[in-house]
């Protein structure tokens, strides 16, 4: 097996190293037929420890960093490896189909549900056509005109979040993108049937917001959810880029941080390394908490659901009296 | 582009980029005694007294200054009507963001204000309504936990007294980064408020004033049966500055101001602050009972 990693952060190498080395003494035993395995335990003690150390207790930054990692599994790949059926359908009705934004029908196990989520591309070319997950107007006007179909069709919603934000450009502004984020906010606020959201990756701001309430929030262990890049904090608040390694602490955005601050629901482990390391373990791990969330949903009343959603929002806040 | 056309756009951007340096370093000049006021728009200067009986709003350009929230409900209800509420709530530091105390202490001081969002009941032209107000002076006129608590109270109270809604925005900032997370579940919460607060039948008009942008305008802000903006007033999910980074372009002066949003369809009426009583009162009479 010649395992092959396109781009390796800063803190990733000297374990990709390790293993690199491992692996090229096995190759030597097996060749040569020399008997390396007392060097090869004590690397891959070696290994074991350095890979503890570094992912215990990861810094926000370096999360960040992760939940950015152009090797990370996008929302069609863990789709394709969850859902047992899937459809993927197009288009807002009004103006265009919106490549950062996929939606359709799926099957979790027995159960047929309508998936929405944002889609980055894996490469630059893909990411033309995906416009680096970042929707436009006819993006969230998919998602509604999906999450309309649900309603009718008493289906649960299952959303998958993985977007630096909205996309900031003249013809989004033009077309509405606050009108169509606000929009549904508004309907998801309603809706009386599941909603799940998992954040996968990146949970940028409003433009996450705009697909991302429900019933239930769940975060992959290293994805982030976010009012603003720590980019932009730290240009507001120090005017220095270079502080964004604060900045990504002080914004508190990591899936510890938010089940601790009560605003999301549950965390979803990933592998050792990151969810790129091993994509199919990744989404069976999504797989069995979306199981578990969805059976329990199903047991609540169309308006017990959307009693629940409503009321869990409301109680979201922070201020004192007096 | 063309290369040639590209050339020119670099020198043309030098030019800009000076000019307004220039413009700005004048604009800076003090006019003494605080008597006057030179305006951001036409650079007239004004007698601070006319200013003030026209509403803040330039006599000779018709550009419309800064309205602090105090004032906008003086000119909005009739005369000593309003009533405010959930006075008592404050911010605190969920975060322990660095420097948000201070940065509220600050806020309170030039404003007068304990927060961004002013809220209470009154009455225009003899109704019943109940009014919300942002102030782009306290932070940014940004949604913190307190403004959107305030709101989602003032929209439940409405709802339960079947009472109109009018809420002024002037969120520059949209969300409160200071809040993190909290802050952008306002969003959700102040929208899920005024979705129901519509669906039981209540009457809901939105009022944009100079800026409104982000996390206000993609929740409550663009969502009303009715949408007003005053003249000339940035309106808008992402900020000019983040546009023109992301595309490299030159922005038109024009882009996301009201007029702009008119012709695109985003909004019913560009009123100016004069008429803005009056339409109101027009409105609400026209849409419900006596």
């Amino acid at each position: 097996m010649t395992e092959q990693y396109e781009f390796v952060l800063d803190f990733e190498k000297p374990i990709i190293e390790l293993e690199h080395k491992i692996k090229e003494l096995k190759g030597v035993t097996e060749r040569e037929g020399m008997n390396l395995d007392k060097e090869i335990r004590s690397l891959e003690l070696r290994l074991r420890k350095l890979q503890k150390e570094t992912f215990l207790n990861l810094s926000p930054w370096r999360r960040v960093q992760l939940a950015r990692h152009p090797d990370r599994p996008k929302t069609l790949t863990l789709a394709n490896l969850i859902f047992d059926e899937f459809l993927l359908l197009h288009g807002d009705r009004f103006y265009a189909d919106d490549g950062a934004m996929v939606a359709g029908l799926a099957r979790l196990g027995k159960e047929p549900v309508i998936f929405i989520g944002n889609q980055k591309g894996k490469s630059i070319k893909e990411n033309l056509y995906r416009n680096f997950g970042m929707a436009h107007p006819e993006g969230y006007r998919k998602a509604k005109r999906l999450m309309s179909l649900a309603e009718k069709f008493s289906r649960p919603i299952i959303t998958f979040v993985d977007t630096p934000g909205a996309y900031p450009g003249i013809e989004a502004e033009e077309r509405g993108q606050a009108e169509a984020i606000a929009a549904n906010l508004e309907k998801m606020s309603w809706l009386k049937v599941p909603i799940i959201v998992v954040i996968i990756g990146e949970g940028g701001s409003g433009g996450a917001l705009g697909i991302g309430i429900g019933n239930s929030i769940l975060m992959l262990e290293n994805a982030i959810f976010s009012v603003i890049t720590p980019e932009g904090c730290a240009a507001i608040l120090w005017k220095n880029q270079e502080k964004v390694e604060e900045a990504a602490k002080a914004l508190k955005l990591t899936a510890r941080n938010l089940l601790e601050l009560k605003l999301i629901d549950g965390i979803i482990p990933e592998p050792r390394g990151g969810a790129h390391r091993d994509v199919e373990q990744t989404a069976r791990n999504i797989k069995r908490v979306l199981l578990k969330e969805l059976s329990r949903l199903k047991k609540l009343s169309p308006q017990s659901l959307a009693r629940q959603r409503f009321k869990k929002y409301r109680e979201m806040g922070s201020f004192k009296r007096g | 582009m063309k290369e040639s056309e590209k050339r020119t756009e670099k020198k043309l951007g030098w030019f800009r980029e000076t000019y307004k340096k220039i413009a700005e370093s004048r604009k800076k000049i003090e006019v003494p005694d605080g008597l006057w006021t030179r305006c951001t728009n036409c650079s007239e200067i004004i007698y601070n007294k006319n200013l003030e009986e026209n509403l803040r709003v330039c006599p000779k350009c018709g550009y419309h200054f800064h309205l602090r929230a105090r004032k906008r409900i003086e000119i909005t209800l009739d005369a000593n009507s309003f009533v405010e509420h959930d006075f008592e709530l404050s911010s605190d530091n969920p975060l322990d963001f660095p420097g948000y105390e201070e940065k509220i202490s600050a806020s309170k001081e030039i404003t007068g204000l304990n927060e961004a969002a002013v809220t209470g009941e009154g009455k225009i032209g003899g109704r019943y309504i109940f009014l919300g107000i942002t102030d782009f002076e306290f932070i940014g006129g940004s949604m913190g936990s307190v403004v959107g608590e305030r709101i989602t109270c003032l929209v439940e109270k409405a709802l339960k007294e079947k009472v109109p809604l009018v809420l002024i925005s002037g969120s520059g900032g949209g969300a409160r980064m200071q809040e993190g997370v909290f802050s952008l579940m306002q969003m959700a919460k102040t929208s899920a408020a005024i979705a129901e607060f519509k669906r039981s039948g209540g009457l809901y008009v939105s009022l944009l004033t100079h800026p409104t942008m982000g996390g206000v305008m993609a929740s409550f802000a663009s969502r009303g049966d009715i949408i007003l903006a005053e003249p000339g007033a940035l309106l808008g999910f992402a900020g000019p500055r983040v546009i023109k980074q992301t595309i490299k372009q030159h922005i038109p002066q024009s882009f996301q101001r009201s007029e702009s949003l008119l012709s695109h369809g985003m909004i019913d009426l560009v009123v100016n602050r004069k008429e803005m009583r009056p339409t109101l009162i027009k409105i609400l009479n026209l849409l419900l009972p006596e």
